[in-house]
């Protein structure tokens, strides 16, 4: 099965030439051009994801180490290497289904410039699938800064009013964090002589060093989970995208972060980030508080989601330094679930904004009286998002307290605190848009889920509750990987 | 699967199958077949949970067993499983929720006749009654914790079932948040049991209990011995959900739910889910002194607190609400003393007695066409006969009537006077069951007499809801008004009130049967002489725990107290309601101190909401506007910005930002202490 994972990485970018074609063979404001461009998109992207099954299908969750690996001399001694294991083939399967559910999200919200957002999408998701499956650091930090580049566009160009704003400070703020990555990553090749990902998790770093290459990651990753107190670019992304630019943002670029601690600053520096565990968990509990007490107090729906995703965030950073089975499962689940639950109340979001051009929550009140099914699907998520038990969003929540418990009873306590921030937010927003009497006459004449937005929901639906109640379906990939992360992590950090 | 398991496993699943039919396509079929179906269903469930519990109790399943039907989540000895487990404990629970919840169904096409969602109010019944189920059955914390917030939700869900009314939406938020804080501690109870047992399956940790039982355990930087810990802060979890002091606030408002919702949830089955907790870890519990301590005063601290509430209150459901709430002490006060037979007993009868009261109080309230001030009541026993007659036995049996010498009795005789008999036997050498006993002695007098207050109030004395009273009336309480408007029975202006239809009074009936019956059949079995035979081990008590053992050993006032201070509550109450009618009404029109400090419920609300409520929006506000946009954009990426454009135009502008340098070195500050907090703990 040699190359399927470069298959299915580049298969993007053949909907992006064949998108480059159309446009050249017609108007590009065309309608049927554009609705072209649109098919080609879709039809991209379910390839892409009967790809990344077929990956998981082939998948032998009984190994630890990485799988489909490739191997190719590529430019000054460089290498293409590429491979996935229990960890990075779920974030593929991740990716590649919440980008079809991205397109048809678009499908009637974006006007201007089409082409160029499918196109923007495509190389996007092109992007992500090869940071989850680079096994090369130069290849991964290509990949992975890579990205910024069509987010910062889908923001800058498809975003609202602010989004210049909005779009220079997400570039910012990553930015930084690169910068000091790839001082780190140079180090590393200069003193492990290999760029190998796989060969650098079994190289020893002294610990002077993994203190320093850990802090150069730790920069880069916290901004992207994000982490407090590097988070106040993401509600203003979140805000000024699109509804499919949320949902990507939220479903894959914040996992970035959460992916690369697990690939790169558990297994390299373990002594580091045993070192800096109390850190990670300091930060972790502020941003579960701190960010809960804020989303609170938000007036903009999407504002106070992006908030919330910051605070499910610290669940997974405290979860994954516990250093045990329960937290690093935990928190790959979370990061899995978030992403379909958070992508799914931003296309909740989206719902209402399409049709009123306004996210702010007092404008709303009684969606329930002409809304019915879109009251229903919101309050599943809703209950997701307050990790109700049942739905994928309590698996990872319950995992990663229990795990840090194991690490920390301190932070455990402070996190459990999020349990009851998380409902009063969620509740009283679902209540101030969804419950009440429709008092804004602007709202008499709003209409219930189209059967394009049910298509959305459903696969949404399904993932959230099947996973609530079977989270074994992922474990059973994950197991294997994880159980030889955290042996290697204890030995390492001598614990 | 062999037919035991076949039948429990029908039992608990029949209701999630008619919520799912009635929920998904109760749009689409007519609503009559979602309330056939749901109802149907639960009769089934409860038909097989009686045939459960009889095979259990006299029968041939003699053994408890647990069917296994799917991993649920499972990482390293985090290991939980969907199960039905049954032995004695959760085959009387099977029963008490599925008889209720037939009978609420039944009566609820009756009260929801009127309504346009009934679909989707059977479809929350039916979906509350599985999650109760799967709590019940639960073989690990986690379907324990699962079941645990699905009742919540289904709670939070009928709270608010009429969406369009303000105060529903606020009632069912509090409900779930006060909730929430519960099973905050809940949740690092389970968490605590995990990392000190290895397992968090009941079946694992109960016999590993004794060996651990005088462990100590770090948490939070402090040594507690783990048992006290573990079993402390799993009853945070109880508290919430059985609404026990400090965390009662959301239950009197919850009343805001269709009247079927409250005699189902929050009186008969949900809010007793945390005396089941307590005496289903009664294995734990027993090797916990500090933290049966801790029950016992919680339990009677709300039992005396929720009485002296309800002698003030005048919805008539907020007094029944207020009378759940003490009768929840009573049974977690038995289990702290080491009765755990006791107030399960209680909370087997409660179901029958308190389920009657709410339904008899649905009932009135739709004679009275949605009117539920009692002071607009009176004299009703000639409109509503055969709600009157149930309501008397209701009554009866709630205040534990009932002749000690020859054993006799309604049915709350039995358990009341098995928990307060028991606490005085504890209490000789534990002056914390001492102090359960007294109060649970004195607030019998307060529940008799706030008990018939409601009667005399309701159903005797003048009437008041003639057309002058009515509208001459002040209309400001609660939110009848609002129900009012929405689903009145289109009366017209024909404010006579009219007993109930046969479909409404059949559940009552029935009820009324278990109210005088249940305590003198079962009472042999739950704490008599028989109860070892028939609990079989379900509950664990330890050698040395003998307060059930009480027969004989009582001194003659302690066996007459009971039933004299509940003639006493009685005598008040008729002096006051109906010798002297229009007395009580003088005494809380003076709205003297005492009355005030009772009618305002102790002024927790008020409490409540001048500490946590404003400081959340304090916090939030200031962490936003403050942290968020001031100092960490101020500094960040606006101040980047800022500092370049200022040092460009050498301009001074910098000092503006000193301040903000200060405050961002001080937010960052405070991160470090906790990182250091942490690194040191």
């Amino acid at each position: 099965m040699a190359g399927i994972l470069s298959l299915t990485t580049f298969l993007p970018l053949v909907g992006v030439a064949a998108i480059l074609l159309l446009r050249l063979s017609g108007k590009p404001d065309d309608a049927r051009t554009v609705s072209g461009a649109k098919w080609i998109a879709l039809a991209t992207t379910l390839a892409t994801l009967a790809m990344s099954v077929a990956v998981v299908a082939k998948f032998d969750p009984a190994q630890s180490g990485f799988q489909f690996l490739e191997d190719a001399d590529w430019f000054a001694g460089l290498h293409y290497r590429m491979g996935v294991d229990g960890i990075s083939v779920l974030f593929v399967l991740l990716t590649a289904f919440l980008m079809p559910l991205c397109v048809v999200a678009s499908w009637k919200s974006i006007e201007k410039r089409v082409l160029e957002y499918m196109i923007a999408f495509l190389v996007l998701e092109t992007l992500v699938i090869g940071v989850f499956c680079a096994l090369d650091l130069i290849l991964f930090y290509l990949f992975f800064e890579g990205q910024l580049i069509p987010m910062f566009l889908i923001i800058g160009i498809w975003g609202g009013k602010n989004r210049i704003y909005a779009a220079f400070k997400f570039f910012l703020y990553t930015l930084l964090g690169s910068v000091l990555m790839l001082a780190a990553i140079l180090g590393m090749i200069l003193i492990a002589h290999t760029s190998s990902i796989p060969e650098l998790m079994a190289f020893k770093f002294a610990p002077a060093v993994q203190t320093w290459m850990w802090l150069a990651f730790f920069a880069s990753f916290a901004v992207k989970m994000p982490m407090w107190p590097v988070h106040t670019w993401l509600p203003d992304a979140h805000v000024e995208a699109p509804t499919a630019g949320s949902v990507i943002l939220a479903g894959i670029l914040l996992k970035m972060g959460g992916y690369g601690f697990m690939r790169f600053s558990l297994p390299m520096f373990p002594n580091a980030s045993a070192q800096f565990a109390p850190l990670v968990f300091a930060l972790s509990v502020i941003a579960i508080v701190y960010t809960s007490l804020v989303a609170f107090r938000q007036t903009d729906i999407k504002k106070l989601i992006a908030y919330s995703s910051v605070a499910h965030m610290g669940f997974v950073t405290m979860g994954i330094f516990s250093g045990n089975l329960q937290g690093e499962q935990g928190a790959l689940f979370q990061m899995l679930s978030h992403g379909l639950i958070s992508g799914a109340l931003f296309l909740c979001v989206g719902v209402v904004y399409d049709r009123m051009h306004t996210r702010e929550i007092a404008f709303y009140g009684g969606l329930v009286n002409r809304m019915p099914w879109y009251a229903a699907v919101f309050m599943l998520f809703t209950m997701g998002n307050v990790g109700l038990p049942g739905t994928s969003g309590f698996v990872g929540e319950i995992l990663t307290m229990t795990g840090v418990y194991g690490a920390s009873t301190w932070t455990a306590l402070i996190a459990a605190t999020g349990v009851i921030l998380s409902a009063v937010y969620a509740l009283t927003l679902y209540r101030r848009v969804v419950f009440g009497q429709m008092t804004n006459p602007a709202l008499g004449s709003i209409t219930d889920l189209e059967q394009r937005e049910v298509l959305i929901f459903l696969p949404l639906i399904i993932g959230t509750l099947v996973l609530g109640v079977q989270p074994n379906l992922v474990f059973n990939l994950t197991n294997a990987s994880v159980d030889h992360l955290v042996a290697a992590f204890n030995a390492a950090a001598g614990k | 699967m062999t037919t035991p398991e076949l039948i429990v496993t029908t039992a608990v699943f029949a209701p999630l199958a008619g919520a799912a039919i009635a929920g998904l396509f109760g749009r689409y079929i007519p609503e009559k077949v979602s309330m056939t179906v749901t109802t149907g269903l639960l009769f089934l469930a409860c038909l097989l949970a009686w045939t459960t519990f009889t095979q259990v109790a006299w029968g041939s399943w003699t053994r408890p067993f647990t069917v296994e039907l799917a991993p649920f989540i499972n990482i390293g000895k985090f290991q939980s499983f969907w199960s039905v487990r049954v032995d004695t404990l959760s085959a009387v629970m099977l029963i008490v929720v599925t008889t209720v919840s037939s009978l609420v169904h039944l009566y609820s096409w009756a009260y929801m006749a009127e309504d346009e969602h009934k679909p989707r109010f059977f479809a929350y019944l039916s979906l509350f009654t599985f999650a109760m189920l799967a709590l019940v059955t639960a073989a690990d914390f986690m379907q324990l914790f699962f079941g645990w917030e699905g009742v919540g939700l289904a709670s939070y869900l009928l709270i608010g079932f009429w969406y369009h009314k303000p105060t529903a939406n606020a009632a069912s938020i509090k409900a779930f948040v006060v909730n929430r804080v519960g099973d905050f501690g809940f949740a690092l109870g389970i968490m605590t049991v995990f990392w000190s047992f290895g397992t968090i399956r009941f079946a694992e940790i109960f016999p590993a209990v004794a060996a651990h039982g005088h462990d100590t355990w770090v948490f939070a930087g402090q040594t507690w011995r783990l048992m006290d810990l573990a079993c402390a802060l799993l009853f945070v979890g109880a508290m919430g959900k059985s609404a026990q002091f400090f965390l009662h606030t959301w239950l009197p408002d919850a009343m805001e739910g269709p009247t079927p919702v409250s005699a189902l949830i929050h009186a008969a089955t949900m809010v007793t889910a945390g005396v089941y907790m307590v005496c289903l870890l009664s294995p734990m519990f027993e090797y916990a002194p500090t933290a049966k301590a801790i029950v016992t005063l919680i339990g009677a601290v709300t039992a005396l607190f929720a009485a002296t509430v309800g002698l003030a209150q005048n919805d008539i459901k907020r007094v029944i609400a207020y009378s759940t709430c003490s009768q929840l002490g009573y049974m977690f006060f038995a289990a702290g003393v080491g009765a755990y037979q006791g107030g399960m007993f209680h909370l087997f009868t409660h179901a029958f007695f308190k389920a009657l009261l709410f339904l008899g109080a649905g009932s009135v309230i739709m004679g009275m066409h949605h009117e539920q001030d009692m002071r607009k009541m009176g004299g009703l026993w000639k409109y509503m006969p055969v709600t009157y007659a149930v309501m008397m036995i209701g009554t009866l049996a709630i205040t534990g009537v009932g002749l000690p010498g020859v054993e006799l009795g309604f049915a709350g005789f039995y358990s009341k006077d098995a928990i307060i008999n028991a606490a005085y036997l504890a209490g000789l050498n534990n002056p914390i069951a001492g102090f359960a006993f007294m109060v649970g002695l004195f607030a019998a007098g307060l529940t008799s007499f706030y008990s018939w207050r409601l009667v005399f109030m309701t159903f005797h004395g003048t009437a008041k809801w003639g057309h002058d009273a009515h509208h001459a009336d002040d209309h400001g309480h609660d939110a009848h008004a609002d129900a009012h408007a929405h689903d009145d029975h289109g009366h017209g202006h024909d404010h006579t009130p009219h007993e109930s239809s046969w479909v409404a009074l059949t559940p009552l009936v029935i009820l009324a049967v278990g109210a005088v019956a249940a305590g003198y059949v079962f009472h042999n079995l739950f704490v008599g002489e028989g109860r070892t035979e028939f609990w079989r081990g379900a509950i664990f008590t330890l050698p040395t725990n003998h307060v059930l053992d009480y027969e004989g050993k009582l001194p003659e006032w302690v066996v007459w107290a009971p039933l004299a201070v509940t003639a006493a509550g009685f005598v008040i109450a008729w002096f006051t309601y109906i010798r002297y009618e229009g007395f009580g009404a003088r005494l809380a029109a003076r709205k003297g101190p005492l009355w005030t400090f009772l009618y305002n419920k102790w002024f927790f609300d008020e409490l409540y909401d001048a500490t946590f409520v404003r400081a959340a929006k304090f916090l939030g506000d200031l962490f936003w506007k403050g942290g968020d946009q001031k100092l960490i954009d101020g500094l960040g990426p606006n101040g980047v910005s800022a500092v370049s454009y200022a040092v460009g135009k050498g301009t001074g502008r910098l000092q503006t930002g000193y301040v903000y340098h200060y405050a961002f070195v001080m937010l960052l500050g405070v991160a470090a202490l906790l990182t250091y907090a942490l690194y040191s703990f």
